[in-house]
């Protein structure tokens, strides 16, 4: 276990996985044997073939399955058992990006955007100009006030990435975020989340496109059958 | 490998320092706060309209509780003001001796307002109803009545009159303080109000179970926003008081609704009543129901009612809602 982390908060890792097996129910291992460390301001994809675990271990991050054997911290806290109160005080320091981008319907592309900042129970008007500004740069500006049915499957994309970052989390977690844009659009978001990474977030990119991978010299955690294998930088 | 870098736009993305400069101009359109929790589904509807018949109902219940124990209480007020001191004929006794002698010792009894003596004939006639009239009364020896007023500010000893009187004039005079009919009529009225209160007791713990399944049924349908909601950092606490404020607004509107539909059938069948009271089965009616008016204790305790069936419906969600997310 990591100790010191009164002197050296700032380098503590961010997300620190050791040996970390997962299954659901009773069925096989969809992850054994992981482990791995996000540092704190790193960049780096997450790739594998389709089923090999890359949004199970997406979940294990975000808490919102637990690993049946083996030991998950969280900005240095150690998850198991961990209360409700601190559940949610570290979620609030992450964004996540879903692949299927989980928009909630009843809501504007605006009020969307928003949510992060709207369930801290900040008053609306001290982020409103915020969230415009962010919509407007993500090419939502003209589409703040749509709700997400009347979205294309890009705009929903773009919806999801600024509800991610709106927060300015501290890790950024993306499930396939640009699975859905034309590679111009998907080359001009990766350029979003390397800014949000040179501003000081840690980001994970979970994908299977090679041709983004290649455009950035990052590191890569390849998951195949179950297994964690981390190349590059 | 690496074609592209850091963006060469350090003025825009989510990262520039200091908040913007001026506030963008938004669409006028734009709308901001919409409900967490979709609301003005069927399911919410039916239970605004479920709520809405079990405030009607428990309003009503009150509402008539309330005219049964007030009316009671009128009916308490007037007969509990009078006592009466019967005097019997004897043989070889002056009646009318007898009668002067017992409502002396009645004036003079401390808390007694004033005495009336039924005349013979006056007694007579009370007795027209079951005789018949025209009736040669003189051989029957008919009971003479005092009819006693009590006075208001001080409370009279009718114990001390009543030993009194038996001391004077033995097996003749007895004085009636109405006290079984009083004790009846209480019951009576108490009995109303305990129904009243058990039935609006019942309806809204039934408010509360409605409520419960609906909360549970709404957060099962709702199963996607809670789980966004709690990725985005919500807690159980701030999604509780979503549902919360959304199942209050239906318990509001459910409440008004009832509440109102009650209070207006009671002003309605206060003025039936009072129409009706011209009409030949008025005297009837108002036998029954007294003057069919729930005053305003009535209707405070029907808007009460409706009130607390919102209260009820928010605090059982919230309840619900925080057992559930466990």
């Amino acid at each position: 276990m990591k100790t010191g982390s009164l002197l050296s908060g700032a380098e503590e890792p961010v997300v620190r996985f050791e040996s970390v097996g997962m299954r659901y129910g009773l069925g096989p291992e969809v992850l054994s044997d992981v482990s791995f460390e996000i540092a704190p301001h790193s960049f780096q994809f997450l790739t594998g073939p389709s089923g090999a675990g890359k949004t199970t271990l997406l979940r294990l991050i975000l808490l919102s399955v637990r690993p049946t054997r083996g030991l998950v911290s969280i900005f240095g806290k150690e998850v198991s058992g961990i209360s409700n109160d601190a559940l949610t005080g570290l979620r609030r320091r992450m964004g996540v990006v879903f692949q299927d981008f989980r928009l909630l319907d009843h809501l504007t592309t605006y009020e969307n955007v928003a949510l992060p900042l709207r369930v801290q129970e900040r008053a609306e008007a001290s982020y409103r100009a915020e969230v415009v500004e962010l919509l407007r740069w993500v090419g939502l500006g003209e589409r703040m006030h749509v709700l997400p049915p009347l979205l294309s499957g890009g705009e929903k994309q773009r919806a999801a990435i600024a509800r991610a970052l709106i927060a300015r989390p501290e890790l950024l977690l993306a499930d396939e975020p640009t699975g859905n844009v034309d590679p111009s659009l998907a080359r001009r978001l990766l350029r979003l989340f390397m800014e949000l990474n040179r501003l000081g977030t840690s980001v994970v990119i979970a994908t299977h496109d090679y041709g983004l991978m290649d455009l950035v010299e990052a590191r890569r955690m390849v998951l195949a059958e179950g297994r964690l294998r981390v190349e590059g930088p | 490998m690496s074609e592209v870098h850091a963006p060469a736009r350090s003025d825009a993305g989510p990262g520039r320092t200091a908040a913007a400069p001026s506030e963008p101009t938004l669409p006028a359109n734009l709308r901001r706060n919409a409900p967490l929790v979709p609301t003005d589904s069927a399911a919410s509807r039916a239970l605004a309209a479920v709520i809405a018949i079990l405030t009607f109902l428990a309003a009503l219940c009150a509402g008539a509780a309330e005219i049964a124990v007030s009316s009671a209480g009128q009916w308490q007020g007037s007969v509990a003001q009078e006592v009466t001191v019967q005097v019997r004929p004897s043989a070889g006794r002056d009646i009318d001796a007898d009668v002067r002698q017992a409502e002396s010792l009645a004036r003079a009894a401390p808390g007694i307002a004033g005495a009336r003596i039924f005349s013979k004939a006056e007694s007579e006639r009370l007795l027209e109803p079951w005789l018949g009239s025209g009736l040669d009364l003189s051989d029957l020896p008919v009971p003479r009545l005092i009819a006693l007023t009590l006075a208001s500010d001080r409370n009279a000893d009718l114990s001390a009159l009543r030993t009194a009187l038996t001391t004077a004039l033995p097996g003749v005079a007895s004085l009636d303080d109405h006290a079984l009919w009083l004790q009846r009529l209480s019951t009576m009225a108490n009995t109303f109000a305990g129904i009243g209160i058990g039935v609006v007791l019942l309806v809204l713990f039934a408010t509360g179970l409605a409520v419960v399944f609906a909360t549970r049924g709404a957060m099962a349908g709702n199963r996607e926003v809670v789980e966004v909601l709690h990725f985005v950092g919500a807690d159980d606490d701030y999604i509780a008081k979503a549902f919360q404020s959304r199942f209050f607004r239906l318990g509001l509107r459910g409440g008004v609704l009832g509440a109102g539909a009650a209070l207006l059938t009671c002003a309605l069948a206060g003025l039936l009543a009072r129409m009706w009271r011209s009409g030949p089965a008025g005297e009837e009616i108002e036998a029954l129901f007294g003057t069919f008016q729930i005053g305003w204790q009535g209707y405070a305790i029907i808007v009460l009612i409706g009130v607390i069936a919102s209260l009820v419906t928010a605090a059982v969600s919230r309840f619900t809602v925080r057992r559930f997310l466990r």
